[in-house]
């Protein structure tokens, strides 16, 4: 069963139209959608799968909260789950295993550079990607980079870790990202 | 919050207006009118009826008129969006885009210069269930322009009602067209819909149609109590 969490801040009832029903709906399991404030490590260890989703370019409520998600370092240790974030998902999961969060403006189709292979969560078809969002990524050496933009990180592995995260928005290009999943 | 919606008049706008509705305020419309027929990013079919869809609605119109130049299309739509923050105190704009990733981060960038909100609620849905949608919201459109084989003049004029659903389903699996039409193969127009106060009667209408590309040509229009 996968777990998608929704980081849109809780009255952006539009904001889940766009970009959470879109993830879900390329989903190929059986899923359940929960706001990231509702999620513990109780909840999380449930599922085999986790979707982190993104939101509106303009709702950055998820930043100021990303110790909700210090339940990713317990599932990390165990190992059991595999883990997917899109876009604020990447960032929260690039935070609360050492990375920063840096200004960093990509709207639109962008092509991005395969960079390796290892660091992706599955073989992406198009080089091309749908970014959306002011804020990008830098990483330490406990992640392996996927691909990157001429501007920054778009998609990394945490090694050893069934754990991914890509920037740009899977549901709208490279769906198979999901489908996969 | 207070929300402007971008409304062509076409069934993707107005369920882009239901949903803004459910749970914000709309307290604007903004119609941006292309000179340029093959407009890159405005639906151009008798989009003047915006003004009578407004009026039925009971929500105020920006409507602006561009020549329809690739670039200066969005100044003239940043100008707009500018003036529904400036008098009706729009806090974000929405729009009935599904797929169109050039009209979403066109609009998403302008948001973004101006810090207001962007919402797309239909955005990656899947086109039958739009379609189904309007039904089940009584939202009643007619198609108003066909752009791409095999939609041929018996299309214009049409209501989108059950049997179309699924004559346009049926064209898409064999013919591999987008049966919503936001890859501009149908153009639609709303005529009537719950959160409209009057319906929109048509009076003078003229098929339009050559060379597998047609529209339904209203040149007189009225509003009709409901």
């Amino acid at each position: 069963m996968i777990l998608a969490i929704n980081t849109c801040r809780k009255d952006l009832d539009l904001s889940y139209e766009e970009f959470l029903r879109p993830v879900f709906e390329l989903v190929k399991e059986r899923y359940e959608i929960m706001h990231y404030s509702d999620v513990d490590k109780d909840i999380a260890q449930k599922y085999d799968k986790i979707i982190i989703g993104g939101t509106a370019l303009k709702d950055n409520d998820y930043m100021g909260h990303v110790e909700k998600f210090n339940w990713l370092k317990i599932l990390a240790e165990k190992n059991n789950t595999k883990i997917l974030g899109i876009c604020a998902g990447a960032q929260i999961i690039a935070e609360i295993f050492g990375g920063k969060i840096t200004k960093r403006k990509e709207i639109g189709v962008i092509e991005v550079l395969i960079e390796d292979q290892k660091g992706l969560p599955t073989d992406m078809k198009s080089a091309q990607v749908y970014a959306l969002h002011n804020f990008s990524i830098e990483l330490n050496n406990d992640f392996i980079v996927g691909a990157r933009s001429k501007d920054c990180v778009q998609a990394f592995k945490l090694k050893d870790k069934e754990i991914y995260g890509v920037l740009f928005h899977p549901e709208v290009m490279n769906k198979e990202i999901i489908e996969n999943f | 919050m207070k929300l402007a919606v971008l409304f062509s008049g076409g069934k993707d706008s107005m369920l882009a207006i239901l949903k803004a509705k459910e749970q914000n305020q709309v307290v604007c419309l903004i119609s941006i009118i292309s000179e340029n027929k093959e407009s890159y990013m405005f639906h151009t079919p008798n989009i003047d009826l915006v003004d009578l869809n407004s009026e039925a609605l009971g929500i105020p119109l920006i409507k602006v008129i561009t020549k329809g130049e690739k670039e200066k299309e969005l100044e003239d739509l940043k100008k707009a969006i500018e003036k529904s923050i400036q008098e009706y105190g729009a806090q974000g704009i929405v729009s009935g885009a599904i797929a169109s990733t050039y009209q979403a981060s066109r609009v998403q960038n302008i948001c973004n210069d101006l810090d207001i909100w962007c919402f797309n609620p239909l955005w990656q849905r899947d086109q039958i269930s739009i379609l189904n949608e309007l039904i089940e919201k009584k939202i009643k459109v007619i198609i108003v322009g066909v752009f791409a084989y095999p939609l041929d003049d018996s299309f214009l004029g049409k209501e989108i009602d059950e049997d179309m659903i699924k004559k346009l389903e049926k064209l898409s699996e064999e013919f591999k067209i987008n049966p919503a039409g936001e890859g501009g193969e149908i153009e639609t127009l709303v005529i009537d819909s719950p959160v409209h106060k009057s319906k929109i009667e048509l009076i003078e209408f003229k098929k339009e149609y050559k060379n597998h590309a047609g529209v339904y040509n209203i040149t007189q229009a009225r509003l009709e109590k409901k």
